[in-house]
C-alpha cells in the first residue's frame, strides 16, 4: 500500500490516475458537463430543423450536410435524436448524479477517508470515460453514430447503422455504473462513522443508497440484452428478429423465430428502475438544499426514507407501461396500469414533505435554494403529466407523441438538472474553497427557468393534439398536427435562450475559480458531515481527525442553542 | 467465520467431502431422470429441483450462507425477487397476449 | 488506502468486512446478468415452433457436459479446501488445491473448445437457430467468466501470493476466500445451465 502521507504525489498520479474519491467525483463531473453541453448542442441543431424544416442549417449545414447541399437528411435527424438521448442519459446525468455528486459527497458525508474500494472507484471512471470515448468515435465511422433511438429497438437495430458502437459503448458505460454503485452501498453500509446509525444519515445518502441497488439489480438485463443484440447483428443470429421478416424488398436471410418483444422487456427492465436513478440523487441533493436553507429539520424524514426505499422496490415491476401499445392482454395491462398508479404515491409523499418542510422556515433566496426551490413545481408537472401515461387507456393516444417527450424532459430537465444544478452552487465552497457568485448564478437562474418552460410546455398541447414524435419535419406532414406546429419556432428560441442563459454559469466557474479562497470552510452554516472537513478536504484522509456523530443530519434551530445549527460531528 | 478454531476448520472439511459426494450423486441423478418418459412441464420441474438442491447445497456450504450474517441475506432475497421478476413477467405477458408479437 | 477501516476486520453492527459484501452485490448483479439471458430463453422457447429447441438441443453431447459438470464441482471443493489449507495455515496445500482448481478450470475450457469446434465442424453456428444462438451466447458468457477467475486464481498462485503470505496472512485467506465466492457462483451457474441446455 502506498504511504500517501510522505511522498508528494507526481501529476498523473494525483489527477489522472487518482483513487482519491474527490479527484474522481471531479472527473466525472467535469466529463458529464461537457457531455451535457455537447448533448445540448445535439438538440439545438434538432430543434432548428423542426422549427424551419427542409431550410439550410447555418454552419452545422456546410460542415456536417454538405452533400445534401446543407438540408437535415432524415437520417442525420435520427442519428441526432438517438445520440441526444443516449449522451444526456447515460453519458450526462447519471454519471453528473452518481458518479461526481455520489462519489465526491457519500464518503465525506458519511465521516469516511475514501470510498470502500478506491482502486475499483478509479477502474469504474475510465470504464465511463472508454464508453463515452466509443460513443463519440461512432460518430466518425463510416456507418455513422446509432439513429435507431435511445431505445434500439429491433428489428430497426439490427439492420440500422451505427447500433454495433453504441452497443459496444454501453457495454463500457453499463459495466462503470455495475462497479460505481457496488462501490457506493458498501461505503454507505460499512464505512459510517460511529455515531452515524441509519436514521442519522443525510437523505442524500440514502437516496444514493436505493439509487445504487437499482443499478445492481437492474442494469445487468440490459447489458445481457446488448450482447443479444450485438450477436444478432454481428454473428447473424436471429433472437430479435421473427420469422418472414423482409427489410429493402429482399427476405431477410435469419433464421427467425426471435422476438422484437424480448428486446422491449429486457431494455425496459433496466430503463424504468434507470428514471428512478435520475430522479433519485436530485430528489436527495432538493432535500439538502431545503433543510439548509430553510434553517429546520426535514419534514419526516424517515417518511422520506421509507417513501424512496418503496419507491424503489416499486419501479422493478411498473416497466411494461412503456409497452402498452404491443399487443399485450388486458390482465397485463391492467397488472402494470396498477402498479404504475401505486408508484406515483411515493413521489407525492416526497414532494409533500418537502413543500411542508418550507411552511414555517426562515428561507434564505440564495442561488442554491431557487434551484431547489423551482425543483418542485417542475417535478410536479413532470409527475402529474405522467398519470395520463400510465393508465393505459389514455395512453394508446399519448403514446409516442410529443406529449411524452415534454413529461419526461419536465422531471429531468426543470427536475434533474435544477436540482444538480443547485447542487453544484450549494457544494462548489466545499469542493474549491470559494462561492459562486450569486448575482451571476440569478443570471443564470431566471432565464433558465423560463426557457425551460418555454420550451417544454407547448409540447404537452402538441401532443394531445397528436403530434408524433421522433419526425425529421418536425410533423408537417401531418394535417391532424398542422393547427400545433406553429409552436416549434416558439420552442426553438425557447431553447437557444435556454443555451445563452447557461454562459453566466459557464463563465461564472471559471471566475470564481481564478478568485481568492475563503477561509470559511462552512459558508452555508449546514450540519451535514461534509462541512466539518476542510475547504476542499485533505487528499486521501479527508478529515483533520477521526469523525464522531453526536446528533441527526438536520439539527437547525434547536430551541435553547445559541447557534441556529448543530453540526452533526459537534460534542 | 474467521475467528474459527482449527477443529472448527477441520469439522468444515468433512462437510465439504460430503457435499462433493452428495453433488456428484445428484448430477447423475439429474442426468439419469433426463431419460424418464415424462411431459416437458414435469421434466422442467424436475431438472430445476434437482438443481436448485445441488445449487442449495454449493451456496450453504461452499460459499457460507449458512451461517451468513442478515445483510447477505436480505440482499439475495432481493436478488431473487428481481430474477423471479425478469423470469416471468415477459412469459406471462407473452401467454396473456391476443398474438405472438 | 490503508486508512480505510474493516478491510479484514469485522464492522461490528453488519459483522462483515468490505469485500465480503462487495463480492456478494456483485454476484447479485451477476445473477440479474446471467438471469437475463436465461430469461431470454424461456421467452425464445415459448416463441418458437413445437420441436424446434428439442431438436436442435438434441445435437448437444450430454456426456461432455456431465464431465465438466463433475469436473467444475471437483474446482469448487478443491477451491474452498484451498481456502481451509489457508486457514489451518498450510501454504503448501493451498498451494496444491488451488493449482487443482486451475487445472479443472483448464480442463473444462478443453472440452468447451473441442465441443464448440465439434460444432462449427458440423457448420453449426449461433446463426443456425435460436437455440444454438442462446446456447452459444450463455455459454460463451460463463466461458469468459470461467477465464475471468482463472487468471485471478492464477495470480494468486504465484510468488505474489508467497509475498502476500509473508506479509499479512490474514489478508490472503480473505482474498481466497472472495475468490473462492466468485468461484462458487460460476459452478452454480454451470448447475442451473447444464440441465437446462443439455437436458431439456
Amino acid at each position: 500500500m502506498s504511504d500517501s502521507h510522505h511522498h508528494e504525489e507526481k501529476f498523473f498520479q494525483k489527477y489522472i490516475w487518482s483513487v482519491d474519491h474527490k479527484v474522481i467525483g471531479i472527473q466525472y463531473g467535469i466529463t458529464s458537463l461537457l457531455f451535457l453541453l455537447f448533448g445540448f448542442g445535439l438538440m439545438a441543431v434538432m430543434r432548428y430543423q423542426i422549427a424551419y424544416p427542409e431550410s439550410v442549417i447555418p454552419y452545422i449545414g456546410e460542415w456536417f450536410f454538405s452533400e445534401s447541399g446543407g438540408v437535415m437528411l432524415p437520417e442525420n435527424y435520427n442519428t441526432l435524436g438517438a445520440m441526444h438521448g443516449t449522451i444526456m442519459i447515460f453519458l450526462g446525468v447519471v454519471p453528473l448524479a452518481v458518479g461526481a455528486f455520489g462519489n465526491y459527497l457519500v464518503p465525506l458525508q458519511v465521516g469516511a477517508p475514501d470510498m470502500a474500494f478506491p482502486k475499483l472507484n478509479a477502474a469504474s471512471y475510465w470504464s465511463y470515460f472508454v464508453g463515452g470515448v466509443i460513443m463519440m468515435t461512432s460518430f466518425f465511422t463510416p456507418e455513422g453514430a446509432a439513429r435507431s433511438g435511445w431505445t434500439s429497438y429491433p428489428p430497426l437495430s439490427i439492420f440500422e447503422s451505427g447500433q454495433t458502437m453504441w452497443l459496444l459503448g454501453m457495454v463500457f458505460l453499463i459495466t462503470s455504473s455495475l462497479l460505481g454503485s457496488m462501490n457506493i452501498i458498501v461505503t454507505i453500509v460499512q464505512l459510517r462513522a460511529p455515531g452515524l446509525t441509519w436514521f442519522r444519515l443525510p437523505f442524500f445518502v440514502w437516496s444514493q443508497l436505493v439509487t445504487s441497488f437499482l443499478l445492481i439489480l437492474a442494469f445487468p438485463p440490459l447489458e445481457a440484452a446488448a450482447v443479444l443484440q450485438l450477436m444478432d447483428r454481428i454473428a447473424g443470429t436471429s433472437f430479435f428478429l421473427p420469422s418472414g421478416l423482409v427489410y429493402a424488398g429482399s427476405a431477410v436471410e435469419a433464421y427467425g423465430n426471435g422476438s422484437p418483444l424480448l428486446w422491449q422487456h429486457l431494455f425496459w427492465f433496466l430503463a424504468h428502475p434507470e428514471v428512478y436513478v435520475l430522479i433519485l440523487p436530485a430528489i436527495g441533493i432538493v432535500g439538502e438544499v431545503l433543510a439548509n436553507n430553510t434553517r429546520k429539520p426535514l419534514w419526516g424524514y424517515k417518511s422520506l426514507v421509507y417513501a424512496i426505499s418503496f419507491l424503489g422496490f416499486m419501479s422493478f415491476i411498473v416497466w411494461a407501461h412503456h409497452m402498452f401499445l404491443t399487443g399485450m392482454g388486458q390482465t397485463m395491462s391492467a397488472f402494470f396500469q396498477l402498479t404504475t398508479m401505486i408508484i406515483s404515491i411515493p413521489s407525492v409523499v416526497v414532494l409533500t414533505a418537502f413543500f411542508i418542510s418550507l411552511w414555517g422556515g426562515s428561507i434564505r433566496f440564495n442561488t442554491p435554494m431557487l434551484f431547489a426551490l423551482s425543483f418542485l413545481p417542475m417535478f410536479g408537472i413532470g409527475g402529474l403529466t405522467g398519470l395520463p401515461l400510465g393508465v393505459a387507456a389514455s395512453d394508446i393516444f399519448l403514446h409516442d407523441t410529443y406529449y411524452v417527450i415534454g413529461h419526461f424532459h419536465y422531471v429531468v430537465a426543470p427536475g434533474t438538472l435544477f436540482a444538480l444544478f443547485a447542487g453544484i452552487y450549494y457544494w462548489f465552497p466545499k469542493i474549491t474553497g470559494r462561492q459562486l457568485h450569486e448575482g451571476m448564478g440569478k443570471l443564470h437562474f431566471y432565464p433558465s427557468f423560463l426557457a425551460m418552460n418555454g420550451v417544454f410546455m407547448p409540447m404537452f398541447i402538441q401532443g394531445l393534439a397528436g403530434l408524433s414524435r421522433r419526425m425529421y419535419d418536425g410533423g408537417q406532414q401531418y394535417a391532424h398536427a398542422s393547427d400545433v406546429l406553429h409552436w416549434n419556432e416558439f420552442m426553438t428560441i425557447s431553447a437557444f435562450i435556454l443555451g445563452l442563459a447557461q454562459i453566466p454559469f459557464i463563465l461564472n466557474i471559471f471566475i470564481t475559480l481564478s478568485s481568492k479562497k475563503s477561509e470559511d470552510r462552512n459558508p452555508w452554516k449546514s450540519t451535514t458531515v461534509e462541512w466539518s472537513a476542510p475547504s476542499p478536504p485533505l487528499p486521501h484522509v479527508n478529515f483533520e481527525s477521526a469523525v464522531e456523530v453526536h446528533h441527526g443530519p438536520y439539527e437547525y434551530s434547536v430551541p435553547g442553542k445559541e447557534e441556529d445549527y448543530c453540526p452533526q460531528t459537534s460534542p | 467465520m474467521s475467528n474459527d478454531s482449527n477443529h472448527s476448520i477441520e469439522h468444515h472439511i468433512q462437510i465439504y467431502i460430503k457435499v462433493f459426494i452428495a453433488l456428484g450423486v445428484l448430477t447423475m441423478l439429474t442426468v439419469a431422470v433426463s431419460y424418464l418418459e415424462i411431459s416437458f412441464i414435469e421434466a422442467f420441474f424436475l431438472a430445476i429441483t434437482i438443481a436448485t438442491i445441488k445449487g442449495s447445497l454449493v451456496l450453504g456450504f461452499f460459499m457460507h450462507l449458512i451461517s451468513e450474517r442478515a445483510a447477505i441475506i436480505w440482499i439475495l432475497v432481493a436478488t431473487a425477487i428481481a430474477f423471479f421478476i425478469l423470469m416471468f413477467f415477459p412469459l406471462i405477458s407473452l401467454t396473456d397476449a391476443s398474438g405472438l408479437y | 488506502m490503508s486508512n480505510i477501516p474493516y478491510i479484514l476486520e469485522e464492522r461490528p453492527d453488519t459483522g462483515l468486512n468490505n469485500a465480503k459484501l462487495g463480492i456478494w452485490i456483485f454476484l447479485a448483479s451477476e445473477v440479474m446478468l446471467f438471469g437475463g439471458l436465461f430469461s431470454a430463453y424461456v421467452f425464445l422457447r415459448f416463441a418458437a415452433p413445437e420441436g424446434d429447441f428439442d431438436y436442435w438441443g438434441s445435437k448437444l453431447s450430454i456426456p461432455m457436459a456431465t464431465f465438466n459438470t463433475m469436473v467444475l464441482i471437483t474446482s469448487s471443493v478443491t477451491m474452498v479446501m484451498s481456502w481451509a489449507s489457508l486457514k489451518l495455515q498450510q501454504f503448501d496445500k493451498y498451494k496444491m488445491y488451488l493449482g487443482i482448481t486451475i487445472l479443472c478450470a483448464a480442463a473444462f475450457l478443453c472440452v468447451k473448445y473441442f465441443e464448440y469446434t465439434g460444432k462449427f465442424h458440423h457448420g453449426i453456428y449461433p446463426s443456425s437457430s435460436t437455440f444454438m444462438g442462446i446456447y452459444f451466447t450463455l455459454t460463451g458468457l460463463h466461458v469468459l467468466h470461467i477465464i475471468g477467475g482463472m487468471i485471478v486464481l492464477i495470480f494468486f498462485w504465484t510468488k505474489q501470493a508467497d509475498k502476500m503470505w509473508d506479509e499479512n496472512q490474514d489478508l490472503l485467506a480473505n482474498r481466497i476466500e472472495i475468490i473462492g465466492l466468485y468461484w462458487h457462483f460460476v459452478d452454480l451457474v454451470w448447475i442451473f445451465l447444464f440441465p437446462i441446455l443439455y437436458l431439456l
